[in-house]
């Protein structure tokens, strides 16, 4: 029931009203003054918490939930980060406060450049990019910045692996490159001897995810990106599994010339919902200058800068109006600087051990894993093929079915190369126990298949809807609430 | 192998290909291809008129599951594009060796075919894969 339908005429609330007289509207021009009011909900204070308190009792979270989705990172986001964000200093900033007012924020956010920078082994970081996706595009953006101030304008091609996430031949196409799809091995790895075949003088660069989403790392990474700058393209960093490596291998030593950074994933900072997001592009030596600004510098002095346009004129330009989103920079400072450089090897550490206990204890259990004979990354994949085969049951019956068992399902058909499969990441910050229970109720769902398929067939049942009709919400999706009588 | 009609030609991409006696070629995926993807909702159609080397992207089939490129088997023109997936992309998944047709291709070489995998090989590439 959505908080509309609660709705009764006149019924309102006069303790939660804005005090004062109704605002001075002579400024505004006549035309743009609406007519009629605004079609809100008028609704009792009680009937909002009760709606909004239920609607969040509804939810998985990682609050509530284990959440294993893979190449999705759902680490805890710690309480300090939110609080420690939320200082009056920080949140009541002006975004046009002069730099000597701003010295502190300018502080935290030059740290947190520098931390990055360390982390990935890059030359310089730039904070800018308001998402994942427009870190991405940024990344991309410099590629095509660095060939055209060459002169190198015939390359037209971006490569991405056929195991890459969806989000790079999007992007790769956005910045108005031909994709061309490299495949994988019977190992997880790139396919060398394609990706030979494929490069040349069309090749502006490859767009690579190490470990990739076959959950295991690419060991030919030297060779690769050998391959690509000798045939003068560029090699690009996509940052979704960092955490595997955090602290233990940099993507600057690997040979990568740019990497975004998912500040939500790795860096613990709020995650899904659409936002507000973070993506912060490193680059190395060639594309220094065509950084996104503004960055922080520090002066001699100590004082701390904006560089602009002015100061940076090859840059590919600005992301946003301002500096970026502030308050998500500001959280993945504090994790940063909470973890240490010595946390960060420990996330990368805790996050590998997890993944292999749990994709050997489901192994045990009498599950198949895509690569058994590779160690896992910070997630694996699992396939249902044989039991599709021997059982009829899918890996869509039992991520529903893990729902009733108290456990977010883990990400279901992706990679698109593996059937049936399921990829499962834990992330560090969950302790055995919860590992433990996940395999029990794998093992559970798994005795259902063999025992009451029904069951399973027709998860989930305890939660507020069934399977729902995916082939009638991708067609005709309808998600705008209108009011029946006088049509909002 | 009765999910294997004995007339077609196939691709290691999962597409089939029917000679037609006007000298034309109807593309479409397989039966199996089908299967992996689950319930069809969008099918992109190429342009008729469109030139197509062998093995570009030429049509986009989208289900629950995934987005997957279909790619041209051999060089040609499209002639022709089954204007009924449109409305209708789960024909494909009720019939895709007949009324799931995806396109028609004029092909730049009519022996081109003969590149391509027959029944057997097809099936042998299945077994692989499941594997």
């Amino acid at each position: 029931m959505l908080i509309f339908e609660h709705s009764r005429p006149g019924r309102a609330n006069g303790a939660q009203m804005a005090d004062g007289a109704a605002a001075d509207l002579a400024d505004i021009p006549a035309e743009f003054l609406r007519q009629d009011t605004p079609p809100l909900p008028e609704v009792s204070e009680m009937q909002v918490v009760r709606h909004y308190t239920r609607l969040s009792q509804k939810n998985f979270s990682i609050d509530t939930h284990f959440y294993p989705l893979g190449s999705c990172t759902m680490k805890y986001n710690p309480r300090a980060c939110n609080s420690l964000a939320s200082l009056p200093g920080f949140v009541d900033r002006h975004p046009h406060a002069p730099d000597n007012l701003s010295q502190g924020i300018m502080a935290c956010l030059y740290e947190l450049q520098d931390m990055l920078r360390h982390v990935t082994g890059m030359r310089a970081v730039s904070l800018a990019p308001m998402a994942g996706a427009q870190g991405e595009f940024a990344g991309v953006a410099m590629i095509r910045a660095y060939h055209d101030a060459r002169g190198d304008t015939a390359r037209n091609e971006i490569l991405v692996p056929d195991a890459a996430h969806g989000t790079n031949p999007a992007t790769a196409t956005m910045c108005g490159y031909r994709v061309r799809e490299i495949p994988t091995d019977a190992q997880g790895d790139v396919d060398l001897a394609a990706l030979r075949e494929a490069v040349g003088p069309q090749t502006a660069g490859i767009m690579l995810t190490n470990p990739s989403t076959l959950g295991v790392f690419e060991r030919h990474i030297e060779e690769i990106a050998t391959t690509v700058h000798e045939a003068g393209g560029l090699l690009y960093y996509d940052g979704a599994n960092l955490n595997a490596i955090l602290g233990k291998v940099k993507p600057g030593d690997m040979g990568f010339d740019v990497i975004h950074i998912n500040l939500h994933k790795t860096f613990s900072t709020p995650h899904g919902g659409g936002g507000p997001g973070a993506g912060p592009v490193g680059v190395g030596e060639r594309l220094l200058p065509y950084l996104p600004v503004p960055m922080v510098a520090r002066a001699e002095s100590g004082e701390y800068y904006w560089l602009t346009e002015k100061e940076r004129p090859e840059t590919m330009g600005r992301l946003s109006a301002f500096g970026g989103n502030m308050g998500i920079l500001l959280r993945a400072w504090i994790y940063a600087r909470m973890l240490g450089a010595e946390g960060m090897e420990r996330v990368a550490d805790f996050a590998t051990l997890n993944a292999n206990y749990l994709m050997t204890r489901l192994r045990e259990a009498g599950f198949d894993v895509a690569f058994p004979e590779r160690r896992a990354t910070h997630e694996f994949i699992v396939t249902l093929r044989r039991q599709e085969k021997e059982l009829g049951v899918t890996a869509m019956d039992f991520a529903k079915r893990l729902l009733d068992y108290g456990f977010h399902a883990p990400t279901t058909y992706f990679p698109l190369l593996v059937p049936e499969c399921l990829l499962i990441e834990p992330t560090e910050t969950e302790a055995r126990e919860e590992l433990d229970a996940f395999v029990e109720a794998m093992k559970g769902i798994l005795q259902e298949a063999r025992t009451n398929v029904e069951e399973l067939k027709t998860a989930p049942h305890t939660m507020p809807v069934r399977r729902l009709d995916d082939v009638r919400a991708a067609k005709e999706l309808d998600l705008r609430w209108q009011a029946k009588d006088n049509g909002g | 192998m009765s999910d294997i009609p004995g007339d077609l030609y196939y691709t290691r991409t999962h597409e089939w290909v029917r000679p037609e006696e006007d000298g034309t070629f109807t593309v479409g995926i397989t039966h199996h291809a089908q299967e992996l993807l689950g319930d069809l909702v969008f099918v992109e159609l190429p342009e008729v008129g469109a030139e197509m080397g062998a093995g570009d992207d030429c049509a986009v089939v989208e289900s629950v599951k995934a987005a997957s490129d279909v790619y041209c088997p051999v060089a040609g023109e499209v002639v022709a594009v089954n204007e009924a997936l449109a409305d209708e992309p789960e024909i494909i998944n009720r019939d895709a060796f007949g009324d799931g047709w995806i396109f028609r291709l004029r092909p730049e070489d009519r022996g081109s075919v003969e590149d391509l995998l027959g029944p057997e090989a097809y099936a042998e590439l299945i077994a692989e894969e499941e594997h």
